[in-house]
């Protein structure tokens, strides 16, 4: 959908460096690698092309054959409506909270989990149950066998009788998105405290550290590689949240939860405004490449760890 | 020194079972409405919409007849269908790709391997519009294999980077003496490649039919009664049913089931597969 992203910084080491063969040689190589890259680029750019084209198309699929081209006026129309800029904020919210309250949990569960006890692998299966079920099927049996008012369990067990969903729109949706997500968090912190070497920590107790200055001093900064990676992967999953929102909130009250995922699908398919969907689309698509290349920087940092070992 | 060191190692002995418990409540409380969501769909309605919540009941099979009544069967068999089929053909392109990008890598092989990673990163709600008017121009909207495509390039990215990280545990030493005895190249795929991946090659497999199993948002815009997967006829089922809290647990249940077991058996493999082969 997006060209190459390219990234600022230095290559790692090839593995093995390509031989500067003939060319019947390179294109040898690069046989494996052409039908899965040819079908990406397909797949995934003509549409993006065809994004933008659209986008300058005066065309609401309810006037049929009245389509002109209005140059960049869908992106003027976009941008000055409030709705997009309170869709933007909402998936701005909606995606922090999540991966903010799932990174803090998982790092919790992921200490606990760090210990030897009776049945750790079970509980670690226990816990990334919440990850497997189908996220639509999980954002409904929140909605209405937890959240609902007259006989959910939250209700149910606490008593009382609020309307989670109608009072707490964001933080329903969020709660719901926190617990599918805690257990991907957990595994990836769990990974980096795992991988922390032994021998060191024993050093630092035999020095007379404490577990706490243990914990700050050198399994935080250790972590801090796994805490990223956790960051940006959540977000680039969690941005793009859809299920929860359509199932639980349908982007209400009002458009306390409509993210922009949401709102470009009401736009195409329930206002049928094609062109104004596209610009939006496009926008979406130039906020994701600003912060994509700010990813891709972690990830590739993570890239050349994974490499030198 | 023994007499001094039975206390401490007690007391951990002790810290440590307290932690134990501490995670299994943890365990208990997380899983807890995944549980709830299985009994309810053995409930009877009027037990599952109880208040206070119902905890003894008679179960039932009840729930699970009616949802099999409403013929969730073909839903079922086109998410095995969308599911399965891109599943095969992710791995059939991502395979020789990573082999492409690690062990004979191409020149620029980390350019292309961050150009499928940035496919991954860019909003499918913005690709949602030209593919819906596509589909539907080239005759392919509710059908099937439109479905498998679009997974298939959903899940590329994820398979191409988890292969490639298997693959670059296959010992280059072993290889290159393969090389030197006069193995060819399907000699040493078949013989020293294939015997190392294949557990990595599982592991994608199953992350790949995970997502593509939960997909939703493709699924509900450009698929109806034809090639409708599992999510498209739990969100139906609410809308033509009503609210019916034990029926939708059962049907919830039922399209989880798959995902549920597969993961289960891939979880030592599931965080390598979810961070792109970035953790271990």
């Amino acid at each position: 959908m997006t060209d190459v992203i390219t990234r600022a910084d230095p290559k790692p080491d090839l593995p093995v460096a390509p031989k500067r063969g003939s060319s019947k040689e390179r294109w040898i190589r690069r046989a494996p690698l052409l039908p899965g890259l040819i079908f990406a680029l397909i797949v995934t750019q003509v549409p993006f092309l065809f994004t933008l084209v659209l986008s300058t198309l005066d065309w609401n699929a309810l006037r049929p054959g009245d389509r002109s081209f209005v140059g960049i006026d869908n992106y003027i129309t976009v941008l000055s409506d409030s709705r997009l800029r309170s869709a933007l904020v909402n998936t701005v919210l909606l995606t922090a909270g999540a991966v903010i309250f799932s990174m803090i949990l998982g790092l919790l569960l992921a200490i606990l989990l760090d210990r030897k006890f009776f049945g750790r692998s079970v509980v670690r299966t226990l816990l990334i149950t919440p990850f497997l079920v189908m996220p639509i099927a999980a954002a409904l049996v929140w909605k209405h066998a937890l959240y609902n008012p007259a006989y959910g369990l939250i209700n149910g067990i606490f008593g009382g009788s609020t309307d989670w969903v109608s009072s707490y729109p964001k933080a329903a949706v969020i709660a719901t998105l926190v617990w599918q997500w805690t257990p991907f968090m957990m595994l990836i912190l769990l990974a980096g405290l795992q991988s922390q070497s032994e021998e060191v920590l024993e050093a630092a107790r035999v020095d007379g550290a404490n577990a706490w200055q243990i914990f700050t001093r050198m399994t935080i900064p250790h972590l801090r590689q796994y805490l990223e990676l956790g960051a940006l992967l959540g977000s680039i999953y969690l941005v793009n949240t859809f299920d929860a929102i359509f199932s639980i909130t349908q982007g209400g009250p009002g458009q306390a939860t409509t993210n922009l995922p949401y709102e470009i699908y009401l736009t195409t398919f329930r206002k049928f405004e094609y062109g104004e969907a596209s610009a939006a689309g496009v926008i979406v698509v130039i906020l994701t490449i600003i912060v994509a290349t700010f990813a891709l920087r972690v990830i590739s940092s993570l890239f050349r760890m994974e490499e030198s070992r | 020194m023994t007499t001094l060191a039975a206390p401490a190692r007690r007391k951990r002995k002790i810290t440590d079972s307290v932690w134990g418990i501490v995670a299994w409540i943890a365990g208990i409380v997380f899983v807890f409405p995944v549980i709830w969501m299985v009994l309810t769909s053995f409930k009877q309605e009027q037990d599952a919409a109880s208040n206070p919540p119902s905890w003894v009941f008679t179960p039932t099979l009840d729930q699970y007849m009616t949802v099999f009544d409403r013929n969730i069967t073909p839903f079922l068999l086109n998410s095995l269908m969308a599911s399965v089929f891109s599943t095969l053909l992710v791995v059939l392109l991502a395979t020789p790709a990573a082999y492409a990008l690690s062990l004979r890598p191409v020149e620029k092989w980390t350019d292309v391997l961050f150009f499928f990673i940035s496919t991954k990163m860019m909003p499918a709600v913005a690709a949602l519009l030209p593919v819906y008017l596509l589909t539907k121009n080239l005759g392919m909207l509710d059908n099937i294999w439109t479905m498998v495509i679009l997974y298939t390039s959903m899940n590329l990215p994820l398979a191409v980077w988890m292969m490639r990280s298997f693959l670059l545990e296959v010992p280059r030493e072993v290889l290159e003496a393969g090389e030197v005895d006069g193995a060819g190249l399907l000699t040493s795929i078949r013989k020293i490649i294939l015997p190392i991946v294949s557990p990595g090659l599982a592991a994608t497999a199953l992350i790949c039919f995970i997502f593509a199993w939960n997909e939703f948002f493709l699924a509900v815009n450009l698929t109806a009664t034809n090639a409708g997967t599992a999510p498209i006829f739990l969100v139906g089922f609410i809308s033509s049913e009503g609210l019916f809290l034990a029926r939708l647990c059962a049907a919830a249940t039922l399209v989880s089931l798959p995902v549920l077991i597969a993961g289960w058996l891939a979880q030592n493999k599931l965080v390598r597969g979810l961070s792109m082969g970035a953790v271990k």
